[in-house]
């Protein structure tokens, strides 16, 4: 299923996307299934499907230790693809990366791989708009989306670029800084929010980092988003249940539960 | 051979360029106005000289060492002494220019990342010697082989904060750096001490590293009234080979960079990046680097800490691919012997990075002719690494 088809559908129903994040092999290469289930079972309405990389520079220590994991676990991108297929659930999947695993395979071949295993969306977070031309060719050819990141420090000059070849979501960064669990909502998602509307853009918009409770995701969707991004609370929850499959399970859903009431729109 | 690289983008050829999450972009752009602003300032230029001369102890000087030459029996040998810099090494070039540029720029605090310890050490005395608050990255692993160094930094009032992930060495302390930077962007200076990184880094450690070679040349006309046959410069991220290097490119003089083969090229435990990587992308660069077939980086090795990086700096990478470069390396069996070579012969201990220069200069000056010449940038002094090295013949101290 496309992304944008899938905040329609949401935005006819007054309802905010939410996205969830997890490191597809972690804790073991078989769980990412179940866990996608379970999310689903919960009401996520996107995944984003972590690839893990060797040195991921924009993560904090949770999505860190989930890398490793998976890494230990043996994953690499021909098993990645693999698995990934292996999840049939009719919502949108993202596959979330660093660029050199994407260069290393071609971006040609990692593209279609993508399309080949059901991924409508790729987000490279260290590949800005500047170094995105040849990736984002290799999208267009094989109608994938490329998602690119807003951070509170993008310049006005930046932010237009961006929103010129952006397609699938806007991915705004609520916080400088890296993934992970915060207790407040950063201040700067309104300002930046503010500074996006203003180009009136057509695609929508998710905010991400750093959002881990229920009231975050209201407020999310209440100041005026489209969705809401978690990734280190739910595998969070993974790391705690490592050896409790089923509790582990049980948790993700309930938690994405509670999140996704927040996504009502009023 | 064209001179005005990086080129717009940060690139040199297909090397180099920006491959750094959004939220540090525009922190890159105003590092690049700022630097380009002051490295033209002659206010800035004063200030920066003044620190060099008076503080960091430059100019170093260009020492002929006769008694190896003489035992060689073939090309004049002379040593660039980036030992005598302040501090022990030539890292201390590159962070006084920094500190500096970070001053005016109205940062207050600054952050790197050591390996060794060599570049902390450089950065918490340039920080102290301009005022500004400093704290230092560095892999859990290295702490503990660096002590020496660790108390050095404290001692200089900065504070060293030990990496816990991935191979807890250098990349890593790379990695948490810019994960610190990603967060303190707004008033933090992102302090990097070779030329790697995202553009506009490559250029700056360049620049302010390049004095190393402008020195050389000057001295060695002066002394010999020709230019050197060949420099040999040890490269891990490749600072020092880039800054006694850069001056040369356009002359007919041989460049040769030599790298740490560890405990062999076929064994895997090497730091050679630019002898036996693969180009891919790491640590906002395109660049060469030690990786597996899927792009995971792979740890490095060395006896010299400094030199076990798995990337290497992107204008080394395209220097080697236009053939205006040389690559060799030399195992830490092969650094140890030039080690033992250099302190018995001319009285200096040399750092165990340089020394893997050393060893090929050594044997390419045996087999040349009298009148030809050799430079060697001694980049550091071996007080760091007497332990490593007392450990490696067996001595208990």
């Amino acid at each position: 299923m496309r992304i944008e088809e899938k905040f329609m559908e949401l935005k006819e129903r007054k309802e905010g996307a939410l996205i969830g994040f997890i490191t597809v092999g972690d804790p073991e290469l078989e769980s990412t299934v179940d866990i996608v289930g379970s999310l689903i079972e919960g009401g996520i309405d996107i995944i984003e499907l972590g690839l893990p990389f060797s040195d991921p520079i924009a993560d904090g220590v949770v999505i860190q230790r989930a890398s490793e994991r998976s890494l230990r676990n043996g994953m690499n991108p021909d098993l990645y693809f693999k698995i990934v297929k292996k999840i049939k659930y009719e919502i949108p999947k993202i596959c979330l990366t660093y660029y050199n695993l994407v260069l290393q395979r071609g971006l040609e071949k990692f593209v279609k791989d993508c399309r080949n295993s059901g991924i409508s969306g790729i987000i490279v977070p260290d590949l800005p708009i500047e170094e995105s031309e040849a990736l984002l060719r290799a999208c267009r050819d094989y109608n994938l989306d490329l998602i690119f990141l807003v951070a509170p420090t993008t310049t006005e000059e930046r932010l237009k670029k961006i929103l010129k070849e952006a397609t699938g979501f806007l991915y705004v960064v609520s916080l400088l800084g890296v993934t992970g669990v915060r207790e407040n909502l950063s201040t700067k998602i309104k300002p930046t929010l503010m500074r996006i509307n203003k180009f009136n853009p057509k695609i929508p918009i998710a905010v991400g980092f750093g959002i881990s409770k229920p009231e975050h995701v209201r407020n999310v969707i209440r100041i005026g988003a489209d969705g809401a991004i978690v990734g280190s609370a739910f595998v969070r929850i993974i790391e705690e249940y490592l050896n409790n499959r089923e509790k582990m399970l049980h948790r993700l859903e309930k938690f994405a539960m509670e999140l996704k009431k927040g996504t009502t729109m009023t | 051979m064209k001179m005005k690289l990086p080129n717009k983008i940060g690139k040199f050829d297909i090397y180099g360029g920006k491959f750094a999450p959004e939220v540090l972009m525009p922190a890159l752009e105003e590092l690049e106005s700022g630097f380009r602003k002051f490295i033209n300032d002659e206010e800035f230029q004063n200030e920066l000289n003044y620190y060099l001369r008076e503080f960091a102890g430059r100019p170093t000087p260009l020492y002929y060492a006769k008694n190896l030459t003489e035992k060689l029996g073939g090309a004049k040998i002379y040593l660039k002494r980036e030992d005598l810099v302040h501090g022990g090494a030539h890292k201390l070039n590159n962070t006084l220019g920094q500190a500096l540029l970070a001053k005016k720029m109205g940062k207050k605090r600054i952050i790197a990342e050591t390996g060794a310890g060599q570049h902390g050490v450089a950065t918490a005395m340039a920080a102290s010697a301009l005022g500004l608050e400093c704290e230092i990255y560095m892999g859990e692993e290295d702490v503990e082989r660096q002590k020496l160094n660790v108390f050095r930094i404290e001692l200089l009032g900065a504070k060293v904060i030990p990496v816990k992930s991935g191979s807890k060495t250098l990349k890593d302390a790379i990695n948490e750096a810019l994960r610190d930077w990603l967060a303190n962007v707004d008033d933090t200076y992102y302090l990097i001490g070779s030329v790697v990184g995202p553009h506009p880094y490559p250029m700056i450690v360049r620049e302010f590293q390049r004095v190393i070679g402008r020195e050389t040349k000057k001295e060695i006309l002066r002394k010999e009234e020709k230019l050197p046959d060949i420099i040999f410069a040890c490269v891990g991220g490749g600072s020092n080979a880039m800054g006694i290097f850069y001056d040369f490119l356009r002359e007919d003089v041989r460049l040769i960079g030599v790298e740490a083969g560890g405990k062999g090229i076929r064994t895997g435990k090497h730091g050679a990046t630019l002898y036996a990587g693969t180009d891919g992308v790491l640590h906002g660069m395109y660049t060469k680097l030690l990786q597996d077939k899927y792009g995971q980086i792979s740890e490095s090795y060395s006896i010299a800490a400094g030199l076990d990086y798995p990337g290497v700096g992107p204008e080394l990478a395209y220097l080697l691919r236009k053939r205006r470069l040389e690559v060799l390396y030399a195992t830490d069996e092969q650094a140890l012997k030039a080690f033992m070579e250099l302190s018995e012969n001319e009285g200096i201990i040399p750092a165990l990075e340089p020394c893997h220069a050393l060893y090929h200069a050594f044997r390419f000056a045996g087999k040349m002719n009298g009148d030809d010449i050799i430079i060697v940038n001694l980049s550091g002094r071996g007080d760091k690494d007497v332990f490593v090295v007392a450990k490696e013949l067996g001595v208990e101290l």
